[in-house]
């Protein structure tokens, strides 16, 4: 993560972006829609990843900044019937508001405490999406319209219910996200976050305003997730409370332990995985999440620090 | 000429005990200042309360003419008050270099680019004779080199006040001999605050030394008037027969 080889860490990352796309053109129709949802899930793995695995805050909440974004996009089109963009602009805005706020009151804490807050504030977040049923669908949660989940451009138009374009755009989001993952932990600003992380009364002692720079990456993590969520809303055309419960708060901390914590490919290598493990174990027996827990111990057991995370400790020194 | 840091009536409690007890401090700047005393005297509370790692229980703490009490840690070492610690605590999963990125990046307010910091680093890193070792992760140095690296983010910070607190505890004597040198080196340009239980080289060092005990000031004075001080000695050594 220092001046070594910067140019090794943008091409693997542009190749595995190539590979995605290419992937568009060689999977059948059925891994189509899988890799585009898991694309999206891995944007909210890196967001995820961003706080804890380069902070080193453990949230337990992060739920409803995907929620929000996913809520914020999906009622926009559903409640006011505003278009796509707009929509997503408004799931993003939601998100990084809500993470602001958030921000201000769970960076208080640390520690147990705060995964205890975070935690506190997603069920309240939960629990007010099943209040205002009114608006929100409540448990049965909503489908976004069909005809709304299109793209104008003038004369052109995309319709994102086309599996070739919501891979696509997943992709896009996807290889966005990533980009700015990589360029933000090799900046000044990330090796301050992994300085907070590994030592936060030193890094204060060096004259860094932590909390300060906390909130930034709190903003910025719960942003990620909200586009996400956003995005999950338009592409998949459903909003459902589900997504805010606290299943969905541990699902990207299982994804990104399992990639690996501060890799910037970790979380696309952990939703993967998990995802395939499922999808493969539940082809042969009803008790598949069985099996995916056997899958998580011997990970744990034999690679502690996730899959890439053990690579770059015995083999790539260099991986971002 | 104005001095560089005061302390008026400065105090701290931790719960019935009075750690540092009203404590009137003068600092001249370009000065190499030791500050000794017996075990649990006071003199790291006192450095904690001046680098604000620590609230003060009472008084006033006055930097370069202004009076910075309340100001948080991190807006003191900007204005230039640097505290290297006592226990080494630079970040041993980070390499030597990255140590030193982090202060050398937040003191470049100018200069945004990459080539700037890295100058910056390796400046640094040659001063103190660890350039070779820019690579190295913290935590693999040897302890004596740890001790160097934590000296070298403290000069990397170019404060006007450099607080060492018990820079040589650990440090083998060659080691030491080079250290000397080192802060007289430092002292050019910074202001040095010194504590530090090895007489040889507070003799060597300071301009003058203040004696703590119990938490307030015993003495103070040249090194040849506190090595005479009878109060001193009594301090150190227990009253005479």
């Amino acid at each position: 993560m220092s001046e070594a080889s910067p140019a090794k860490a943008y091409a693997l990352h542009l190749g595995v972006i190539a590979l995605l796309f290419a992937l568009s053109f060689l999977l059948p129709e059925y891994y189509h829609g899988l890799l585009a949802r898991i694309m999206v899930l891995a944007v909210f793995a890196m967001g995820y990843n961003m706080l804890f695995g380069y902070v080193g805050l453990l949230s337990l909440g992060h739920a409803m900044f995907f929620g929000a974004g996913l809520y914020g996009a999906g009622l926009a089109v559903i409640q006011l019937g505003w278009n796509v963009p707009a929509a997503f602009a408004v799931g993003l805005g939601c998100g990084a508001v809500l993470a602001l706020i958030i921000g201000l009151l769970a960076l208080r804490t640390t520690g147990v405490a705060f995964m205890i807050v975070t935690m506190m504030f997603a069920q309240v977040f939960y629990l007010l999406i099943l209040y205002f049923a009114v608006w929100t669908g409540g448990d049965q949660g909503q489908v976004v319209p069909q005809p709304a989940r299109v793209l104008n451009f003038g004369a052109t138009s995309l319709d994102l219910t086309n599996p070739t374009v919501r891979y696509m755009s997943a992709l896009a989001l996807f290889s966005l996200v990533l980009l700015v993952t990589l360029a933000t932990v090799r900046s000044r600003y990330g090796r301050v976050l992994v300085a907070i992380r590994e030592n936060e009364e030193r890094t204060k002692m060096l004259g860094y305003d932590t909390f300060s720079n906390k909130l930034i990456a709190v903003v910025v993590s719960g942003a990620i997730c909200a586009a996400s969520g956003a995005a999950y809303a338009l592409l998949f055309g459903y909003v459902g409370s589900s997504f805010a419960s606290v299943q969905y708060s541990i699902l990207p901390l299982l994804w990104v332990l399992l990639g690996g914590a501060a890799t910037t490919l970790g979380p696309l290598i952990g939703t993967l995985f998990m995802y395939y493990v499922i999808d493969v174990t539940s082809g042969y027996t009803s008790a598949y999440l069985l099996i995916v827990g056997v899958a998580l111990i011997l990970l744990v057991l034999f690679f502690p620090k996730g899959i890439l995370g053990t690579i770059r400790q015995r083999w790539l020194g260099w991986l971002p | 000429m104005m001095p560089l840091l005061t302390t008026k009536g400065l105090s701290r409690n931790f719960g019935g005990l009075r750690a540092v007890d009203s404590v009137d401090f003068t600092l001249m700047p370009g000065e190499i200042r030791a500050v000794i005393g017996p075990n649990g005297a006071g003199k790291t509370t006192f450095v904690s309360l001046v680098s604000g790692r620590i609230q003060p229980s009472s008084g006033a703490i006055v930097f370069d003419g202004a009076d910075i009490t309340g100001l948080p840690a991190y807006i003191r070492v900007r204005q230039g008050i640097a505290y290297t610690f006592q226990i080494t605590s630079v970040f041993a999963n980070l390499s030597a270099y990255d140590n030193v990125a982090l202060p050398v990046q937040r003191t470049l307010s100018d200069s945004r680019s990459k080539g700037a910091v890295k100058a910056g680093v390796m400046s640094a890193l040659e001063r103190t004779g660890l350039a070779d070792r820019a690579h190295m992760q913290a935590g693999q140095l040897s302890y004596g080199h740890q001790r160097l690296l934590e000296v070298t983010m403290g000069l990397a910070l170019k404060p006007r006040l450099l607080i060492l607190d018990e820079p040589t505890q650990g440090l083998a004597d060659s080691e030491i001999d080079n250290f000397v040198e080192l802060v007289r080196e430092i002292a050019r340009s910074a202001t040095v605050l010194l504590i530090e239980h090895n007489m040889p080289v507070v003799m060597q060092l300071a301009d003058r030394i203040t004696v703590f005990n119990a938490g307030k000031i015993l003495a103070e004075g040249t090194p040849e008037a506190i090595r005479e001080n009878a109060a001193v000695q009594e301090a150190y050594l227990g009253t005479a027969p």
